[in-house]
């Protein structure tokens, strides 16, 4: 019986504390810097033109085989207004099948990828996520513009291994 | 015959037993698994190590870093590779911090298999503060891979220790009041003690490792017995049961929540300072050689062995899941106990359907 009574002590203690409980769709709580939502595609205020060259590690590396990327020569380089000789044409990631591990964004070698903020994207169709070079770009910007993002220097691109 | 599962609250995912009953009493029982059998050991084999991580973090679903780092570590050994202190460090921290999440849903889960609604509330409470602790370190509430081989990550943010601290002093509050609120109530004693008993010797045989066993009286702990990573420079102790029963397997538990926040406690006083991670090839290509490395996850003993012929991808990965080895011994646990009890033994077990059907 003390038992029970101690339980029910604790219960009572709990009636004047506040709530914990968060009413989700109509509260979000604060995300943490670090959190890995679903990967985009970064852009290059500078020059206008994706970081992404299309050069395919992240493809290579993915898990689940969710990406695909094809490159083009890129024009800006011809004009002699960008350093990137290479540029993506077109890109997609199937976000549906993505499970956001983050290996596209270590093995990238051109800070192109990076995991965004975004985590609500449920749609009614199958492949209803299947997110184009566009639209990863424009999560991307707002990735960007959120976070104030400035690309880390990374040392020049390595051989592949 | 009375068909419980596939799809039955109490058996945590998605397990069958099928129980051969006289009247209320239970003569024999069938466990039938593989539901979610998704061929994680085959599907390794065509992966390349770095991303066979994110394989073992769904296996065990509840204690993901403790799955990830014993893959790590049998890559290491195979390898030679040598891990900066700090890692081990941070790998040691967010590990017994799974491992409390875990037991916090263990204890939750319990409660409700017994038939108690409200501690589950509690300890959920709790839990989330681990969640977004690993949100904050590893930038993931579940799936996190963030233990990599060669190390972690990425370090952790600048805040880390003082949000540590708060978070412990926290956990200690609300373990002691979930405590309270559930282990010596008399209807959840009525419903746990007596129930469901194993000896050592049977527990044994059966090859049951972690809590499961320590409840029977064997102060078994690989973080003792074998110690890897750092965990020699510890003091904790290994709390026992006597009985074998379920409140045993229970309070096991939770005393074993306390003793994690002791390594906890301990490991952030010494963490060095350092580089988190040894730098390895994006294409690990191990040498020929076969390795077994175990571990002490949450719920026993998790081996890896790791067979690897030269290439980028391993050749065989065998897991040992705990849950899996603890779960045959429902058989000998079930039989003579009524039909109630069934749900209360299979809780108290702690098994999770990732792990068992991998």
């Amino acid at each position: 019986m003390l038992g029970n009574l101690k339980g029910l002590a604790v219960t009572l203690r709990t009636l004047f504390r506040k709530p914990v409980t968060h009413q989700y769709p109509n509260e979000h709580k604060p995300i943490e810097e670090r959190y890995m939502g679903f990967p985009v595609l970064t852009w290059d205020e500078q020059v206008g033109e994706p970081y992404c060259t299309g050069c395919m590690v992240c493809v290579r590396y993915c898990p689940t085989s969710c990406m695909s990327a094809v490159m083009k020569d890129n024009p800006l380089h011809a004009d002699g207004k960008s350093t990137r000789r290479k540029i993506v044409e077109s890109f997609e990631i199937n976000l549906g099948r993505c499970i956001v591990c983050g290996i596209c964004v270590d093995v990238c070698n051109f800070d192109a990828i990076e995991m965004s903020h975004e985590h609500e994207l449920s749609k009614y169709a199958r492949n209803g996520n299947r997110t184009n070079l566009d639209k990863l770009l424009e999560m991307g910007k707002e990735y960007q513009q959120e976070v104030g993002w400035v690309a880390p220097k990374k040392a020049e691109p390595k051989e592949e291994s | 015959m009375v068909n419980m599962g596939p799809q039955h609250p109490s058996t945590h995912g998605v397990f069958r037993m099928v129980m051969a009953v006289d009247g209320e009493v239970v003569v024999d029982v069938e466990p039938h698994i593989g539901y979610l059998h998704r061929g994680s050991e085959k599907l390794s084999e065509n992966e390349l190590y770095v991303q066979v991580v994110t394989l073992f973090d769904r296996l065990d679903y509840i204690s993901n870093l403790n799955n990830e780092m014993v893959f790590c570590r049998s890559v290491e050994k195979l390898m030679g590779l040598e891990i900066p202190e700090r890692a081990e460090y941070i790998r040691v921290i967010l590990c017994e911090l799974n491992r409390v999440a875990s037991h916090l849903l263990f204890f939750g889960t319990f409660g409700l298999d017994a038939g108690a609604m409200t501690p589950v509330m509690y300890t959920f409470r709790e839990r989330e503060k681990i969640q977004s602790m690993f949100e904050m370190v590893t930038g993931a509430r579940m799936m996190h891979n963030y233990i990599r081989i060669g190390g972690v990550k990425n370090d952790v943010p600048e805040d880390f220790h003082r949000r540590m601290h708060e978070l412990i002093a926290e956990l200690r509050k609300g373990i002691d009041e979930s405590d309270k609120l559930l282990s010596f109530n008399e209807i959840f004693l009525a419903r746990t003690k007596g129930i469901g008993v194993i000896s050592a010797d049977k527990a044994i045989n059966y090859g049951m490792t972690g809590p499961s066993l320590r409840a029977s009286g064997i102060p078994m702990d690989i973080r003792k017995d074998e110690p890897y990573s750092v965990y020699d420079r510890f003091d904790f102790g290994i709390p026992i049961g006597e009985n074998g029963d379920c409140w045993d397997r229970y309070y096991v538990r939770v005393e074993e929540m306390r003793q994690s926040m002791k390594i906890i406690e301990q490991a952030l006083d010494q963490i060095p300072e350092g580089s988190t991670i040894t730098p390895t090839r994006l294409v690990l290509r191990p040498p020929k050689g076969e390795v077994y490395v175990r571990g002490e996850n949450p719920r026993g003993e998790l081996g890896v062995y790791l067979v690897s012929d030269g290439a980028d991808r391993p050749y065989r990965v065998k897991v040992r899941p705990p849950s899996f080895c603890n779960l045959m011994a429902i058989k000998e646990l079930i039989k003579g106990t009524y039909v109630a009890d069934s749900v209360v033994i299979l809780g108290s077990l702690d098994i999770v359907l990732g792990e068992v059907d991998r």
